[in-house]
């Protein structure tokens, strides 16, 4: 373990910047896309379903096969082996197989000898649809009764009888929106055929070794024949934890038709029809409370549109599920959470997988009460929080790392959220047309893949004789500075510079049968396990050293000075050589799986998480009631990231995950039409924030605390967890609009995203409202 | 004849060009630059930016645009510089460079060179870069950082004279007209209004193109051939800014960049509706007549220039023409313009210092987005009672639009609280929107209605927009 390492102790943690930076700023750092191309190339482009649901009566392709440039045309039909891309549950086609189940599906794939090409050519299919009865809404797919799987049930006490003795009691219902993830460079993947049967795939995805096997059970090989390396992404967010594999499948599966590599480059507009985005969510709600805000009983219903496919939205609806207390003891709870079979794009994994639409339910009922009993939102947030005797989660999981009231009580004190709620109260009254809302929001996030054996991570490092070192594990580079984490980890155990580290492209070949990177995890399972690599070879040179010396090993010393050893002191490349020339292995893989998690789904009880990351912001906004237009004022966050491993990337992610948070809740509405098909699939439409969408006052303190956990440096992840401080602004929007109606104890009618449209409507119901 | 243009100060000359090939993809797969990167092929997400020089009398005028939505001929006679033209010869970091790769400002990287590229335009005053940091990346999407280190960065960045002797010199060789023919498709590059007028007459069928904004994505989403095009950039006369007493007029060929401050002067309001169409990128491209020419019922200039009295002038070789903006545009996609014709100018009357205006875009995200409702008023008062009333929309009908009824409720009524309310109504009768994707019939109609609303607070004193009370 990390924390037992005495290095740990004494080295200065200095942020060291992402270690592709100075590539970034230059225009230097290669993704898929930006390898010369073999003069032999293939691009790619699919011919899509332009029904939401239909039986394929027939195909003629001969328009696109007569189309300039085009050099071969794939159905299902060609597919050697499994026509599979799903994660598990093998519903996900590579291309259609008699049936399509949503707009814009992969019905055939066009190879052709530009990108250009291949686009026209996809346009030119004639297939004929006998269109079957499709659900698109959640609505409708309640009415059909389409599910992708049964209800789950998560409870504990009962609800209902505490509903019924409850003092007060209310109920409410509210939608939430999906997301795209719009990362900035879109999929693509690019295959190169190998002898005997092997292919090497050049990826853009999260999640390597699941692409490497299901481009091998599409090919009908072996796992051992199939490569995938993904050297960076240009961001992912969950979208490429498994989208991906369809265009790396695609990719593969010409280059092993034709002999020629193959890229699958996907245009901006295809990739957001295409791809999988947040579930959309609708809330309904039951709660009963008291004259001071303690909720007694909460019968929370969630219903999702998970798509066409069942993708990996049982887990995500799980999570939904796991944080619809966030920071909360809720006494007698029953959560039914409802996923929806919907013939829309199959919704997907994004930072948050399921947790952010659980917590803006729970925050969504806290206002709700507020507003209802005339109280300070943040006061009954604080009344509801865990604390002792009240620790247990409703999946019977206990709190042991509760530093939400504390963080709470420094926020609202640094934030002086008191005296600017006052003030907002005050500018309310002065102003006929503007209104301000604030509200702090917490955020409680538990950390680990609830499916339990997903927890585990490899790395390989390799020492070379010149001292230089190789670091390699199974996690990829989205952005999130993985890299830089990792191989500081292991500069940290051989107190040698980070220029001596180089960092490798994450490949199947090199660290097999890896998780995804995701569910925040990154840093957690990989830094473990690329610490625990590095220490068997730190501990071989310190046996090796003290033999050849005939020293004691505790005589030994790796510092920043040098390696001591007795008197001497040696520079690391002097070991390494050392060490080469007395037949020492400087290689090792390591290995890391976290301990100590446990639950059963079928109850919905046990310990799914490691630990919690914790955080709360405090927004400030201001809307326009005769437009509905809105402003994000100010912002100030403290956000847990336990000992940071390093402070500026930890607050990059925080800034990050809540703006884009602020995105999902605000500008970034996904529109659909009746026949299934998305409208906004291109920026034109789909508007993430802007610049000036960033608050001018925002703020962001790292906590200064320590995992309770022995995670490594003791530290904590950060990837997802503060998306969901964005949740402060839902609730600080929602407060402005119920100014409209200060004397009405009735929360607004408001859901996500708060466009203008929304914002306006949600005044002239809650004005019309008895 | 080629297309030649300096890159690092070094002549490209390309013989045989697709007209509608995209800069970016020249430069990404045949130059092998692959540090310009495709975030959208549409213009909206900034990842593409590059600067490209153009020779303005003695002076070498930077932009910042979308190489993505560039077609390859508007090139000719420029300069252009990517990502991999700041290390200096010894390969170091610009300071801009060395200030972001310190300070947190790339995560995935991605967008990475193409905010480089904005910012940098603004340290060597680029056009448009006397804006703030936020207006300047406004057309540069980042879904990773949240802004923060990028707009510091920004800041920090000290101009820098960039020496362009050069370039200036080696340009004025090549500022003649261009044409060429690539698979039966012709292009031209006219250098003169006389020019461009003969070419009209014999191709009567081309498409002109002027900054490509709206056109580009004809190629690079809608994979339309474009025929025989011609393009409009390298017409100096067309890109004239005359600002009297009594007048703006703007040369058709006039980037909306390079209009911003002329039209700010003109009115305040007009020039916050211009800091709001697009990015800059958009703005540096983009024209002012070609915003008006392609008749979109959703192009943010027409409903502002329709209400402060704009009128347009078409030439073509029988002459010269003149009429009211709001002439122009017959019905959805159908425009006044003869065969042969062209957008030539357009004429601002200064409004009177006593005019009342208001241009209000409304959209879901405040930077570069397309309006949801555009309204813009102008109303002038004598007396208390209001003389004269333009009122005109955009995105509520299948053009830019005058609302008659509601001008009529205004005209001849006090300025009153009573008399905007009725005009509110009045409006509602005018149009009849749709609902779409930007959004429902029923918003645009509220939303519009409320916009009489805000005129007359605003009007009394009342403090309205949420842009306008961002420091309480």
């Amino acid at each position: 373990m990390a924390e037992r390492d005495p290095a740990w102790k004494v080295l200065p943690k200095p942020s060291h910047p992402h270690d592709s930076a100075r590539l970034h700023v230059a225009g230097e750092a290669r993704y898929a896309d930006d390898l010369t191309e073999p003069a032999d190339m293939l691009h790619l482009a699919f011919g899509q379903s332009s029904e939401a649901r239909a039986r394929i009566v027939s195909m003629d392709l001969s328009k696109v096969l007569a189309s300039p440039g085009v050099v071969a045309v794939y159905t299902a039909a060609d597919i050697p082996g499994a026509n599979d891309v799903s994660p598990f549950a093998g519903d996900d086609r590579l291309l259609a197989d008699g049936e399509v189940l949503c707009h814009g599906q992969a019905v055939f794939l066009v190879a052709a000898t530009s990108q250009r090409a291949a686009r026209i050519a996809a346009r030119l299919g004639q297939i004929e649809y006998e269109p079957l009865p499709a659900a698109v809404t959640v609505a409708q797919a309640q009415a059909a009764g389409s599910h992708i799987e049964p209800a789950q049930r998560m409870a504990r006490g009962d609800a209902a009888a505490a509903l019924a003795a409850s003092p007060h009691r209310l109920s409410g219902r509210f939608a939430m929106g999906g997301q795209d993830h719009f990362y900035l460079e879109g999929q693509v993947s690019v295959a190169t055929p190998g002898e005997d049967g092997q292919v090497h795939v050049l990826c853009s995805t999260q999640h390597p070794s699941e692409v490497q096997h299901l481009v091998a059970h599409m090919l009908h090989v072996s796992s051992a024949d199939v490569t995938v390396e993904v050297r960076r992404m240009g961001g992912a967010f969950g979208g490429k934890e498994t989208q991906a594999a369809l265009f790396a499948a695609a990719a593969a599966l010409v280059a092993s038709k034709t002999g020629r590599p193959a890229k699958f480059r996907c245009d901006r507009d295809d990739d957001m029809v295409m791809t999988g985005k947040r579930h959309p969510f609708e809330i309904a709600y039951q709660v009963g409370f008291d004259d001071a805000g303690h909720l007694l009983a909460l019968s929370l219903h969630l219903a999702s549109a998970c798509g066409a496919t069942v993708d990996l939205s049982p887990a995500i609806n799980d999570r939904a599920m796991f944080h619809s207390d966030n920071c909360y003891f809720l006494p007698d709870v029953e959560v039914v959470s409802e996923r929806l079979k919907t013939n829309t794009v199959s919704a997907t994994a994004f930072r948050g997988f399921g947790g952010p639409q659980g917590m803006l339910a729970i925050e969504r009922v806290i206002d709700d009460v507020a507003m209802a009993l005339g109280l300070d939102p943040l006061d009954v947030r604080v009344a509801n929080l865990y604390g002792p005797g009240r620790e247990t989660t409703p999946y019977a999981m206990t709190v042991a790392d509760n530093v939400a009231p504390q963080i709470i009580a420094r926020l609202r004190q640094t934030a002086r959220y008191d005296e600017r709620a006052r003030a907002v109260e005050a500018f309310n009254a002065a102003n006929p047309v503007l209104k301000k809302g604030i509200a702090l929001t917490p955020v409680k996030f538990g950390i680990s893949f609830t499916t339990t054996h997903l927890n585990q991570a490899g790395a390989l490092v390799h020492v070379y004789a010149d001292g230089s070192i190789q670091v390699n594990h199974g996690g990829t580079e989205m952005g999130q500075g993985l890299y830089t984490k990792v191989a500081r980890v292991v500069a940290d155990v051989f107190a040698v510079p980070m220029e001596t580290i180089r960092i490798t492209a994450t490949r199947t070949d090199k660290v097999p049968n890896t998780s995804a990177t995701a569910a925040s995890s990154g840093a957690d399972l990989n830094g473990m396990a690329a610490h625990n690599a590095a220490m068997t070879i730190r501990d071989r040179l310190t046996t090796f050293l003290a033999r050849t010396y005939g020293l004691e090993e505790g005589a030994v010393h790796f510092t920043p000075g040098g390696v001591i050893v007795g008197a001497e002191t040696l520079d690391f490349g002097q070991v390494a050589r050392k060490a080469h020339i007395g037949r020492i292995s400087l290689s090792s893989t390591g290995y890391y799986a976290t301990p100590g998690i446990e639950y059963d789904r079928s109850v919905f009880k046990g310990r799914p998480f490691y630990y919690f990351a914790y955080g709360a912001a405090v927004s400030e906004v201001v809307i326009d009631t005769l437009t509905g237009e809105h402003k994000v004022l100010a912002v100030d966050i403290i956000h847990d990231v336990g000992r940071s491993l390093n402070p500026v990337i930890d607050k990059g992610q925080i800034e990050g995950g809540f703006i884009q948070g602020q995105g999902w809740l605000t500008t970034e509405e996904l529109v659909w039409d009746g026949k299934g098909r998305l409208l906004t699939h291109s920026p034109a439409t789909y508007k993430i924030p802007t610049a000036s969408d960033r608050p001018k006052h925002f703020t962001v303190t790292l906590w200064d605390g320590e995992n309770v956990e022995p995670t490594i440096n003791r530290s904590k992840a950060v990837g997802e967890p503060p998306f969901m401080l964005a949740i402060s602004v839902f609730s600080a929007l929602n407060r402005a609009v119920a100014a409209t109606m200060p004397d009405k104890r009735a929360l607004p009618p408001l859901d996500a995203p708060c466009t203008p449209e929304h914002i306006l409507k949600a005044i002239a119901a809650h004005k019309a409202a008895v | 004849m080629a297309v030649r243009f300096l890159l690092d100060g070094e002549m490209v000359e390309l013989d045989a060009v697709d007209p509608t090939a995209t800069v970016l993809d020249h430069l990404r797969y045949t130059m092998r630059r692959t540090g310009t990167k495709e975030g959208c092929a549409e213009g909206d997400c900034g990842a593409c930016t590059v600067l490209v020089g153009s020779l303005e009398g003695d002076e070498l005028a930077w932009r910042a645009v979308n190489s993505c939505i560039q077609f390859l001929p508007m090139l000719d006679g420029k300069a252009v510089m990517t990502v991999e033209s700041l290390k200096d010869v010894g390969g170091a970091l610009n300071p801009l460079q060395e200030t972001m790769a310190c300070n947190g400002s790339s995560q995935c990287g991605f967008c990475t060179p193409g905010f480089v590229m904005s910012l940098h335009g603004r340290t060597i005053g680029a056009r448009g870069c006397e804006l703030p940091v936020e207006d300047v990346i406004a057309g540069n999407l980042c879904r990773c950082t949240g802004y923060g280190p990028i707009i510091e960065a920004g800041e920090a960045a000290a101009p820098f004279a960039q020496d362009d002797a050069a370039v200036v010199t080696a340009l004025r060789g090549l500022q003649g007209s261009a044409s060429g023919e690539w698979q039966g498709r012709r292009w031209f590059a006219p250098r003169s209004a006389d020019e461009l007028a003969r070419l009209l007459a014999e191709h009567p069928d081309a498409r002109m193109i002027a900054g490509a904004t709206d056109v580009g994505l004809w190629v690079t989403k809608g994979l339309r051939d474009l025929g025989t095009v011609i393009f409009l950039g390298g017409i100096a006369e067309l890109a004239v800014i005359e600002e009297s007493a009594d007048a703006l007029t703007l040369g058709a060929g006039v980037r909306y960049a390079d209009a911003h401050a002329a039209m700010a002067r003109l009115h305040p309001e007009l020039g916050e509706l211009v800091r709001r169409i697009g990015g800059l990128q958009v703005r540096n491209a983009g024209t002012v007549g070609g915003n008006v020419a392609n008749g979109s019922p959703i192009g943010d200039g027409p409903p502002a220039l329709i209400a402060l009295g704009g009128e347009l002038t078409l030439r073509s070789m029988a002459g010269r023409r003149t009429m009211p903006l709001e002439d122009y545009f017959l019905g959805y996609g159908k425009q006044d313009r003869q065969p042969g014709e062209f957008v030539e100018s357009i004429r601002i009357p200064r409004p009177s210092a006593d005019a009342v205006i208001l241009i209000s875009k409304l959209s879901r995200r405040f930077d570069s987005d397309i309006s949801a409702v555009c309204g813009a008023f102008m109303l002038r008062v004598e007396d208390g009672v209001i003389r004269d009333a333009r009122v005109a929309f955009g995105g509520m009908a299948a053009t830019p639009k005058r609302a008659a009824r509601c001008e009529d409720a205004l005209l001849g009524q006090p300025f009153a609280e009573a008399t905007f309310a009725t005009a509110a109504e009045a409006l509602k009768a005018d149009f009849d929107p749709l609902t779409d994707v930007r959004g429902s019939a029923a918003y645009r109609v509220e939303a519009a209605a409320n916009l009489l609303r805000r005129l007359w607070l605003r009007s009394q004193g009342v403090a309205v927009a949420v842009l306008e009370a961002l420091d309480g």
